[in-house]
């Protein structure tokens, strides 16, 4: 189903990266957003016609998902098309750079693609207009059905660039899609594309599915199901389709997560009303025992490097965040402030933990550093949960329900994400009701 | 301060008391007819409730966070208890459920405690576990959607339901 390494990297044109004047600091909320000006693509008046698809327009489209990548980030301001003042194929040679800065751009992407022989060649050029010369070029070559992709993977090479950070947007949203009534919820897992594109349904709603979770590669998914009546975590290959439950179990395992190397899940198992944390090896079945407590421990995830877990456990009576060992030694509380706090998630980087927090009523998302001091509460609504990082931890998707009325009347859930910087919080658009999101790796890395 | 004050004082006190007495019955009343019956955080209405068998209600409520039970709640289970000795060929699968004001995952692990602990205390009554299973719905399957107190304190519950 999903084909990951379709993509060539073909030649790198040059990479010049001295003197360039523009750069984007995304480590506050931007307020000032870059002006770039993304032209369309210009097409090789070669190009054959492909199958469903109008090989004419996809310069203009694939100029438009990067625009709406680069929108999304609220750290760029693409500049509306009208007031171009050059052709796609000429300024991609070479802009007239003063005719540029002229409309305010302080950056500019050209590009051209040429379909033949059922292959996809697209190159690209960004553009320093203030010194007036190319900061990177790129070209590469893959099927023309990738063109989504390729859109994707420029905006990650751009951004890249200009902020000197890995990019996100070759990237996909595991959740599970929810329609019908509240209290009769009919949820699928569903996959789509960063951008809300590509939407696929992974399960057919037969049975209840929570919480799926991305492996490192992104190729495996761990979740749990209620199939049979038996609440446990599952592995599925979405490559493949196939799916297996996660262990032998004789009762509840939940609240599922990978490994930074993939090798493991981490999960709670409930037994006799008591929930713990546990590990096993997808290679050789080894099921470990972490945490041995009276009280619920659950919501495990690793920090990058392995070394450590925070875990969520109400241990103290009400739920806080703990971290402790990889092998369950050197339990610590980390959260003191005022209301009750979930679902810890590592950052990528290692540097913060995200998390829910719950306090006179209201649900925010927050982060903090791995040692529970400087919280910094992002957002604040009625009911949100269940943050999830981009793979550049600068990011976090999560979902959040609206209150109901009678019958469950003007309910819904969604999924949002929002800058760390407590900037730019933004719907992603879905299909369907959504919830439990995970954000994939970047996956042309 | 001879006598006579003392008892006009204390007639007084009485009937300040009445009033507040009063009062409290009214607003009682009022927020009953609205919302069912709280104690508590506990619901102890009974519009949601099922029954197993005639005066044998089929479920028990939690307060906020919590899985102990109230003498409510033990009271009902013994009775459950009763019927589950006289229906000796009976099992049961004891559901556990949240509120929606928590996070999924504590939830479900919240459910699962409580559904144990109805299942505690039915075989502390003698009722075989091997006859009582369990199982947590977390937040899952809120009996009434609505967003309110009220509708959280019927969501919070462990629910016995008959297998067989």
């Amino acid at each position: 189903m999903i084909r990951l390494l379709l993509l060539n990297l073909f030649f790198f044109l040059s990479c010049s990266k001295l003197f360039a004047l523009i750069e984007v600091d995304i480590t506050r909320g931007n307020l000032d957003p870059l002006p770039i000006a993304v032209s369309p693509l210009h097409v090789d008046i070669k190009s054959e016609e492909t199958k469903n698809l109008k090989t004419k327009e996809l310069g203009t489209k694939i100029s438009e998902i990067i625009e709406n990548n680069f929108k999304n980030t609220g750290l760029f301001n693409p500049l509306k098309k009208d007031a171009f003042v050059q052709k796609p194929d000429i300024a991609h040679l070479k802009p007239r750079f003063e005719d540029w800065r002229l409309i305010k751009a302080q950056a500019l992407v050209t590009g051209k693609l040429l379909v033949i022989g059922g292959k996809l060649k697209v190159e690209f050029r960004l553009w320093d207009l203030a010194a007036a010369q190319e900061m990177t070029a790129l070209a590469f070559t893959t099927t023309p059905s990738n063109w989504r992709r390729v859109a994707h993977i420029i905006s990650d090479k751009i951004y890249e660039r200009l902020t000197g950070e890995e990019g996100y947007f070759d990237t996909r949203i595991i959740y599970v899609s929810e329609t019908g009534p509240k209290n009769q919820r009919v949820k699928k897992l569903a996959i789509m594309d960063q951008d809300g594109e590509n939407t696929k349904y992974l399960t057919l709603g037969n049975e209840l599915v929570l919480t799926p979770r991305f492996n490192p590669t992104s190729q495996m998914v761990t979740y749990m199901s209620y199939f049979r009546n038996m609440p446990r975590v599952y592995l599925l290959d979405i490559e493949t389709g196939t799916q297996e439950i996660v262990g032998n179990f004789p009762g509840m395992t939940f609240a599922p997560r990978f490994s930074p190397d993939g090798k493991k899940i981490i999960m709670s198992f409930a037994k006799d009303g008591n929930s713990d944390i546990y590990t096993m090896n997808l290679d050789n079945r080894v099921v470990e025992r972490i945490t041995e407590h009276s009280s619920i421990d659950t919501s495990p995830s690793f920090s990058p490097d392995g070394k450590f877990i925070a875990f969520n456990s109400d241990r103290s009576g009400l739920q806080q965040i703990y971290v402790m060992r990889s092998d369950g030694s050197n339990v610590k509380r980390i959260t003191f402030g005022k209301g009750i706090y979930g679902t810890p998630v590592w950052s990528p980087r290692g540097d913060l933990i995200a998390f829910t927090k719950m306090h006179k009523g209201k649900f925010y998302i927050g982060v903090m550093r791995t040692d529970g001091t400087g919280e910094r509460l992002l957002t604040e609504n009625y009911y949100q949960e269940a943050p999830s990082w981009s793979p550049n931890g600068r990011v976090l998707v999560f979902y959040r329900e609206t209150k109901a009325g009678d019958k469950g009347k003007g309910f819904s859930a969604k999924l949002w994400s929002i800058d760390i910087t407590g900037y730019n919080e933004r719907r992603l658009l879905t299909k369907t009701d959504a919830s439990d999101p995970s954000w994939s790796s970047l996956l042309s890395k | 301060m001879n006598l006579g004050e003392k008892m006009t004082l204390n007639t007084n006190l009485k009937n300040i008391l009445l009033v507040v007495f009063t009062t409290l019955i009214l607003s009682a009343c009022s927020t009953a007819k609205k919302s069912g019956i709280i104690e508590g955080d506990v619901y102890t209405g009974s519009e949601t409730v099922e029954y197993l068998a005639a005066g044998v209600p089929d479920r028990v409520f939690f307060a906020t966070n919590k899985s102990s039970l109230t003498t409510a709640s033990r009271a009902t289970l013994r009775k459950q208890a009763t019927f589950l000795r006289k229906n000796k060929n009976l099992n049961v699968v004891i559901e556990g459920h949240a509120d929606e004001r928590g996070t999924r995952e504590y939830n479900l692990a919240l459910g699962e405690r409580r559904a144990n602990a109805a299942r505690d205390y039915l075989m502390t009554y003698g009722i075989s576990g091997k006859r009582l299973s369990v199982i947590s719905y977390g937040k899952e399957k809120p009996v009434n959607p609505k967003s309110s107190p009220v509708s959280w304190s019927q969501n919070r519950r462990s629910v016995t339901v008959k297998v067989n």
